[in-house]
């Protein structure tokens, strides 16, 4: 198809480049203000203890601290789902719980001042283990909280939010089924999505009930409203977001820094900036949730699923910050991907004293797909199914249906992604190189090849609700009111992209307000994949409503109605007679044009993405090397080709492909303590590297908005870690039921090394 | 998949070692920095841990520390006063807080992530692991310096950034570009995998990755 857009589809500068590319893009901790104080945190060095007492005295001495806070100081500050973590309590629940905040004139006071504050504690026993905190007479973290199951639900989902996935008859499809398989596999690395800047904030507090917080964030504006409900409802917010140093999900809530820079600012009047260190981010902000699962499945020899039963059990470390949202999408996101007429499906979310599991790329999905498409892989393994076609067969179609995260049936109407999962097979050449189950491609010595695929797909792409303003100016130029912040994606910049589109403005004339929640409407924020569809919804419409009161006003000038009027930089003219013409000015040059425009939530659209992956295992040392990667997606109509590649280059990082590689944060279970919180122990991917990543996207037209566009940016981590999995397993010949396959792991299956089984340590 | 690099074991040893002379010696890196202003004595013993810190921090009693940044001479006074470099402040402290050049930023403080790179004589440095007292009589270009000071031009690797679109959140992308710089000014074209070996110390999330090879070998393609 030939794009006949102006600027749609093609390749424009970021907005912003010139900023990043010259240091001067003004991330969080590059604000400095007049008085501003360092904040900063003691940690609990216990797993879970009860605060004795505290002694503050000598910290509060120190010349240059302005404030020590603990428990007994601030207010009963109140967060999670359901809202049950205090901000500072009288129990610690993980080592790393925050135990007292300082503010001081400098960083190194404030770091001297923890120190010197005293704290005696009463130690209770701890659970790292999900089976071991289920049992009765485990340590119990929360009152609330009975035999440690989270309760399941998310109010914000609606009464009905979907807890489980259960619908049909399973003990009919199991006897339908040519074959019932059952297994176990654990996805439990905990691997963090790490985005290079550390979580922080800064906040200025005005008395009696005011505060603003400069934040880093992907949705300002949510910082606004979920800190007004942690806050007693009795604060107001200020959110200003800046460009993002990476999120990946992980700072869409960042609560708790949030309310210790607030506190403090409270405490002393004066701004106070609280950055976490690269250890506090690594071992005291929220990683991936863990997860395993025993599950049965039934399956006919054409593919087709029957029945699917199984506990999925999640461990969300000592709270839950949107668990629950996790396994609402994931049990939605599941049944995109499998289609399937009977499940009994039951999440148990358990509380354990290690740090919390937050928001991360996958959202749930991946966590669930990790554990369950190995699963199916066994009952294929059995029928001699080719897995790509065993995906591509059992994806959502149109005229498919799911139960979403509000727990209501919705029936697909997007494009059907065969297409497109073809197109990547073809390019990845999976019909020669698969070879069947457990069978390698190729063997050279010790080293052994190995392919797998996997899939993924989110109808989050039209979540939530989005909000936006375009204001027309005289002077031929519009500015987009939005509380969208930059945090990698570009979509800042694509969100004036479709303005200048709309009003067919160059993009230099169309700009984009400050995220900031006090001259913004409301916005959910470039959560998931929801820019392109949801939020470029709301801007398509602002612009397309200001374009049309720019019209109502200028007919009359030229004695004809609004509709026969169109515009191109910054000049209206009549469709017929093009030589009728009104430039933007003669609207006055003492006013402006405002539209509106909002996106209203629409769950019936879904993205794909498919990944086959290539692998190459050392029998004789366990390295497992990534040689091959190819994503496959149908985005309905690329917005930004390369900002497009690059989140889908993206599958690597952010606890995607590698988290089934080599990734991991190892956490000692005896002690509670993580031991590789530091960017040397905590494995990442280097430059020298890098596996051949091609990406295929097709533009078959969604039914969306005016572009036809849908996002995929969240999802490109996640159908690649089963993807790895699968295809080490295939190479070596053996399952492997666990991530990452590190080369421990690998010489165990091969039964080269036989791990002692450490009291309660890691795998 | 271990992140270390030539560039970064120097970096760690060093670390290594000063940590352990805090946790021995149960001192802060603020009494450190301390007792370095009073003339080092804590540190003399180990003078090799912070190179010419202690002998620098003697004379720097006496005459301030002198730096080129961007083509600016800086003298910088040396004390635990505010407006005064510290000795225990790294050369990212005072590039950031003193000098207000926020382009170089910090994302591990330890040596790993290389989000800090700037140049020291042309040479690649982690501005987390120099201190600003070994600095003195350095010529140090950081991303703010890259441009033209006086048209504003942007380096040609910089304008190769943006064409090839090499970052995403961006905030790596300082130190990716100024490590590449560095091996630019080394090597005016360099290979793809003398490229991938030079940038192997920065840390990036996002997976930009593939962008930046394409724009560094743009540049690198230019010179030949």
């Amino acid at each position: 198809m030939v794009n006949t857009y102006r600027h749609i589809g093609k390749a424009t500068p970021r907005k912003d480049a010139v900023d990043i590319i010259t240091g001067g893009a003004r991330f969080l901790n590059d604000i400095k203000m007049l008085n501003m104080l360092y904040g900063k945190v003691l940690r609990s060095p216990h797993a879970h203890a009860l605060i004795k007492k505290i002694d503050k005295s000598k910290a509060e001495q120190l010349e240059g601290v302005e404030a020590v806070l603990t428990w007994e100081d601030v207010p009963d500050w109140r967060g999670g789902t359901p809202r049950y973590t205090r901000i500072l309590g009288q129990k610690v629940r993980y080592v790393g719980d925050a135990v007292a905040l300082v503010a001081a004139q400098t960083e190194e006071i404030a770091k001297e001042a923890l120190h010197l504050i005293n704290v005696e504690y009463e130690l209770l026993p701890a659970v790292f283990d999900m089976e071991e905190a289920l049992k009765p007479g485990a340590p119990q973290l929360y009152d609330e909280f009975p035999g440690n199951v989270v309760t399941p639900g998310v109010p914000f989902f609606g009464p009905k939010s979907l807890k489980e996935v259960v619908m049909g008859d399973v003990e009919k499809g199991f006897q339908e089924a040519d074959v019932v398989t059952e297994g176990f596999f654990g996805y439990e690395n905990i691997p963090n999505p790490l985005p290079p800047e550390p979580p922080g904030a800064i906040a200025l507090w005005e008395e009696p009930n005011k505060v603003t917080l400069w934040v880093s964030n992907q949705a300002s504006y949510m910082d606004k409203i979920v800190l007004f409900h942690i806050m007693g409802r009795k604060v107001e917010v200020r959110s200003i977001g800046g460009p993002c140093g990476g999120s990946y999900g992980s700072k869409f809530m960042s609560w708790q820094v949030q309310c210790y820079a607030a506190l403090l600012s409270r405490a002393t009047g004066k701004p106070v900036k609280l950055i976490f260190t690269k250890e506090e981010h690594l071992a005291a902000f929220t990683m991936r949730p863990a997860s395993h699962m025993k599950a049965r499945v039934g399956m006919k020899k054409d593919g087709t699923v029957t029945a699917v039963s199984g506990t999925w059990l999640i461990d969300t470390g000592y709270y839950s910050m949107t668990t629950q949202s996790q396994v609402a999408v994931g049990c939605g996101e599941v049944q995109i991907a499998i289609r399937c007429p009977n499940w009994d499906l039951k999440p148990v979310i358990v509380c354990t004293n290690r740090n919390a599991s937050g928001v991360v790329r996958g959202f749930g999905g991946q966590e669930l797909k990790c554990i369950l498409i190995p699963i199916l892989s066994l009952a294929m393994e059995k029928l001699g199914i080719d897995p790509f076609e065993f995906l591509k067969k059992n994806f959502v179609k149109p005229g498919d249906g799911y139960f979403w995260r509000d727990g209501n049936w919705y029936t697909y109407r997007g494009v059907d992604f065969t297409k497109a999962m073809d197109k990547g097979a073809e390019l990845f050449g999976w019909k020669d190189k698969w070879k069947g189950w457990l069978k390698p491609i190729a063997v050279e010595g010790t080293k052994r090849r190995g392919v797998g695929v996997g899939v993924h797909g989110n109808a989050d792409i039209g979540e939530d609700a989005s909000e936006a303003h375009v204001r027309l100016h005289p002077d031929g130029t519009a500015l987009l009111f939005s509380c969208v912040t930059e945090h990698g994606t570009g979509q800042r910049s694509n969100f004036v992209k479709m303005v200048a589109e709309v009003l067919q403005l160059p993009m230099e004339n169309v700009s984009v307000t400050p995220s900031d929640s006090l001259i913004n409407p409301y916005e959910f924020g470039p959560a998931g994949s929801r820019g392109t569809y949801a939020i470029g919804s709301a801007v398509i419409r602002a612009a397309e409503d200001a374009k049309q009161k720019l019209f109502e006003f200028i007919a009359p000038m030229l004695e004809v109605e609004p509709s026969e009027l169109d515009t191109a930089d910054g000049q209206i003219f009549v469709k017929r007679y093009p030589e009728k013409t009104r430039p933007w000015r003669a609207m006055g040059i003492d006013r402006t044009i405002t539209g509106y425009g909002r996106f209203e939530p629409d769950y019936t659209l879904t993205n794909c993405m498919m990944s086959f992956v290539e692998v190459e295992v050392d029998t004789e040392t366990g390295k497992v090397t990534l040689h091959r990667v190819v994503n496959t997606t149908d985005a309905g109509q690329i917005i930004d080709p390369p900002g497009l590649e690059n989140q889908m280059n993206g599958c690597l990082g952010s606890a995607g492909i590698d988290s089934a590689v080599f990734e991991e944060t190892i956490l000692d279970r005896s002690t509670g303590h993580i031991l590789n919180a530091n960017l040397i122990d905590y494995k990442w991917r280097t430059f020298s590297e890098l596996p051949p990543v091609d990406n295929v996207v097709l533009e078959t037209p969604f039914p969306s908005h005016r572009f036809h566009a849908v996002g995929v940016g969240e999802i490109a981590t996640s159908p690649g870690p089963v993807a790895v999995l699968m295809a080490v397993s295939n190479a070596i010949g053996i399952w492997l039921h666990e991530y990452p396959a590190t080369p421990e792991r690998v010489l165990k299956a091969l039964g080269k090394v036989t791990l002692k089984a450490r009291k309660g340590g890691v795998a | 998949m271990n992140p270390l690099t030539k560039k970064q074991w120097p970096v760690i040893q060093k670390l290594n070692q000063i940590e352990g002379l805090m946790k021995t010696r149960k001192i802060s890196r603020r009494r450190l920095r301390k007792s370095a202003a009073r003339g080092g004595a804590v540190l003399r013993p180990k003078s090799a841990v912070l190179s010419k810190a202690p002998e620098g921090a003697h004379r720097m009693k006496k005459s301030p520390i002198r730096l080129t940044v961007n083509g600016h001479l800086y003298e910088l006074e040396i004390g635990d006063k505010p407006n005064q470099t510290d000795p225990s402040h790294t050369l990212a402290y005072t590039l950031r807080e003193t000098l207000g050049l926020t382009g170089t930023k910090i994302g591990c403080d330890h040596g790993a992530c290389g989000c800090c790179t700037v140049l020291m004589d042309d040479r690649a440095v982690l501005s987390c692991m120099t201190l600003t007292v070994e600095c003195n009589g350095k010529k140090i270009t950081t991303i703010e310096g890259l441009s033209d000071p006086k048209t504003g031009k942007l380096d040609p690797l910089q304008q190769a950034f943006i064409d090839h679109s090499a970052f995403q959140c961006g905030f790596c992308t300082p130190g990716i570009v100024m490590s590449a710089k560095a091996l630019l000014h080394e090597n005016p074209s360099p290979t793809e995998g003398e490229v991938k070996e030079a940038l192997s110390g920065n840390f990036c999330r996002c997976i930009s990755h593939y962008h930046v090879l394409k724009a560094v070998m743009a540049t690198s393609r230019m010179s030949r």
